[in-house]
């Protein structure tokens, strides 16, 4: 008794922010409001560079989670730390130390500038980093818990059928992981469409290069209301539907 | 010999110190109880455990050499492993399964399924071709493993207790079944089990595994009639002793003494059959050479005889008729006397 009034006000402090954007949706213009020139190309952009991000993260994160997961390296833990420092560090400050690093007078930014001509700050490829950079421990912790829950005895089992390390890899190891691979990709596209920090303060906010939808959100607040919520109601649905997907994986009981 | 393989290897609390040949065409069962080291000697034949130091030849080539630094990598070993828990691939069907090896070894991709469908065909499930392992029953399964390991043509089938994993219902079927596919393979089969029927049902040759160490190896009447561990004599259901013999008489390391119609010196091993003790509440008088005075203790059902534990300087199991044992009164416990013909004693040196 004495938890089920702080339970309900925990449950109304949630559930009325999701309520009063519902109730204020232009329900009837929505089609139109995402019909909009900006608001469609936020979206695409949000799209492209989410999507870019989980590809980067599943390149080199993936194999990440398999050093972390089977590799007894020296400072493997403190390699762990470092990789998940991302998912509680403020995204402001990530965005900072991105700018400070693949900024054109940064550590590694002066070099690529001078080498490749490679300018990463306040374009679309800075904005695929920094949601890349937020996103990625998402799926390096999902998939290096996937790898250390499979049973190691299907890849000797591979071996005893003369499959290499890749062969067993590829057709082995791959697809019994597969159900945590997805769950952390799932994570790591939610995380990434909803960046907003990491991404104003390196890439800026350039309309058709960088803007992605939560900054056309915030943007959108102070001149265009209608649009503002249209596009809230699609990262909620996003958000939703990656719930939806991944329940069985983090509620089995339920 | 096909296989040769000495070698020595510590896991854990397990220390591992064999030395086991298998000639072609032989179906070797390793027995021995649960972590003796039997699975750990598979996989490190199969080269999944590395070796503290020791030789493993199949076939005259060097699949494991310490002192030459050579260790041919499990996937380039010729054989084929059948699990205990088969572990089939969950995500690919039964013909995937045993095309995987085919296909690992470079073999394309139409080909290897034919391949693999012929052998599906050979151990009768040809109609679960498309099931995936999740769908198949245990006897299923275990065929799919079989086909998986032998379908590359290894020269070396190692399998780990593979039908352990069955309800005793479908195992008699599916060890007929084994016994007839292990016979059609023309290489060195190397089996583990637990299971004393399944080894002697099965084996040309049994090597028993204690304790990481072979205690004994023999045909299965060999190591049936003369058992050289408590745990063999147990599985086969003897008394076993270990004494000290001079000429016909035996004396116990355990205290007492027995007397046998063979003649030996040294160290021995004395075996006698449960149903060669006959049991007394009287001191018997008469032919019985070996006469000793002990408690009855435990009693238990074995088969269509009562197994009797006598407790006392010679502890020995009787086998009586239910008959013997109800005029007796031997559920009541007490005195007894157990004697033994010198003739039914079997002395072997140790």
């Amino acid at each position: 008794m004495l938890f089920v009034v702080p339970a309900v006000l925990a449950v109304g402090f949630l559930a009325i922010p999701l309520v009063g954007l519902l109730q204020q949706a232009p329900w009837r213009h929505l089609a139109g409001e995402l019909a909009e020139p900006q608001v469609r190309v936020a979206l695409r952009l949000s799209l492209e560079c989410s999507l870019g991000a989980v590809g980067i993260s599943v390149l080199i994160g993936v194999p990440l989670a398999f050093m972390l997961a089977r590799v007894d390296f020296p400072g493997r833990n403190l390699v762990r730390a470092l990789t998940t420092l991302p998912m509680v560090l403020p995204p402001v400050v990530g965005g900072v130390a991105l700018l400070l690093a693949f900024g054109r007078r940064g550590l590694a930014g002066q070099w690529l500038d001078r080498a490749f001509g490679i300018t990463l700050p306040f374009t679309t490829a800075g904005a695929i980093l920094a949601e890349a950079f937020v996103a990625m421990p998402f799926l390096i912790i999902t998939t290096e818990a996937g790898l250390r829950a499979m049973d190691r005895r299907f890849e000797d089992a591979a071996a005893t059928l003369g499959a290499g390390r890749w062969t067993t890899f590829r057709r082995v190891t791959l697809p019994l992981i597969a159900p945590s691979l997805g769950a952390g990709a799932a994570l790591c596209w939610a995380r990434a469409l909803g960046e907003f920090g990491a991404t104003i303060t390196f890439a800026g906010n350039l309309p058709g290069t960088t803007q992605t939808m939560p900054l056309a959100v915030y943007l959108a607040l102070e001149n265009n209301l209608q649009a503002a919520i249209a596009l809230s109601l699609v990262l909620l649905v996003v958000s939703l539907a990656v719930l939806i997907a991944l329940r069985d994986r983090w509620f089995p009981t339920a | 010999m096909s296989l040769q393989a000495r070698l020595e290897l510590t896991l854990g609390d397990l220390h591992l110190d064999v030395d086991i040949a298998v000639a072609t065409g032989e179906l070797v069962v390793l027995l021995g109880p649960n972590g003796a080291g039997k699975t750990t000697l598979l996989r490190a034949l199969a080269g999944l455990i590395a070796l503290d130091s020791g030789r493993v030849v199949l076939d005259d080539v060097v699949l494991d050499d310490l002192e030459k630094r050579v260790r041919v990598p499990t996937e380039r070993r010729p054989i084929g492993f059948v699990f205990q828990d088969y572990l089939l691939f969950p995500h690919l069907s039964a013909l995937e399964n045993v095309a995987f090896g085919l296909r690992a070894r470079g073999m394309g991709r139409a080909e290897a399924r034919r391949h693999a469908a012929a052998w599906l065909q050979r151990v009768g499930l040809a109609d679960h071709a498309r099931s995936r392992p999740a769908a198949l029953s245990g006897g299923q399964a275990q065929r799919v493993a079989l086909a998986r390991a032998m379908v590359a043509d290894p020269r070396l089938l190692l399998l780990d207790e593979p039908l352990a994993a069955l309800d005793a219902a479908s195992r008699g079927e599916v060890r007929r079944d084994l016994r007839r596919h292990l016979a059609s393979f023309d290489g060195t089969r190397l089996l583990v089990t637990h299971d004393p029927l399944e080894a002697m049902t099965m084996a040309d040759r049994l090597v028993v595994l204690e304790n990481g160490r072979v205690t004994q190896t023999g045909t299965a009447a060999q190591v049936s009639a003369q058992p050289r561990s408590r745990y063999i004599a147990e599985l086969v259901g003897v008394n076993l002793f270990r004494g000290q013999a001079a000429g016909h008489s035996v004396r116990l390391a355990g205290g007492g003494a027995l007397v046998s119609a063979d003649d030996h010196q040294g160290e021995v091993f004395a075996a006698v059959h449960p149903h060669a003790v006959a049991l007394h509440r009287r001191e018997p008088e008469g032919t019985p050479r070996n006469v000793w005075a002990g408690t009855a203790e435990t009693l238990e059902a074995a088969g269509d005889r009562v197994r009797v534990r006598v407790a006392g300087q010679v502890p020995i199991v009787a086998e009586v008729t239910p008959a013997a044992a109800a005029e007796l009164r031997l559920a009541d416990g007490g005195p007894v006397w157990a004697a033994v013909k010198a003739t039914e004693v079997n002395v072997y040196p140790a």
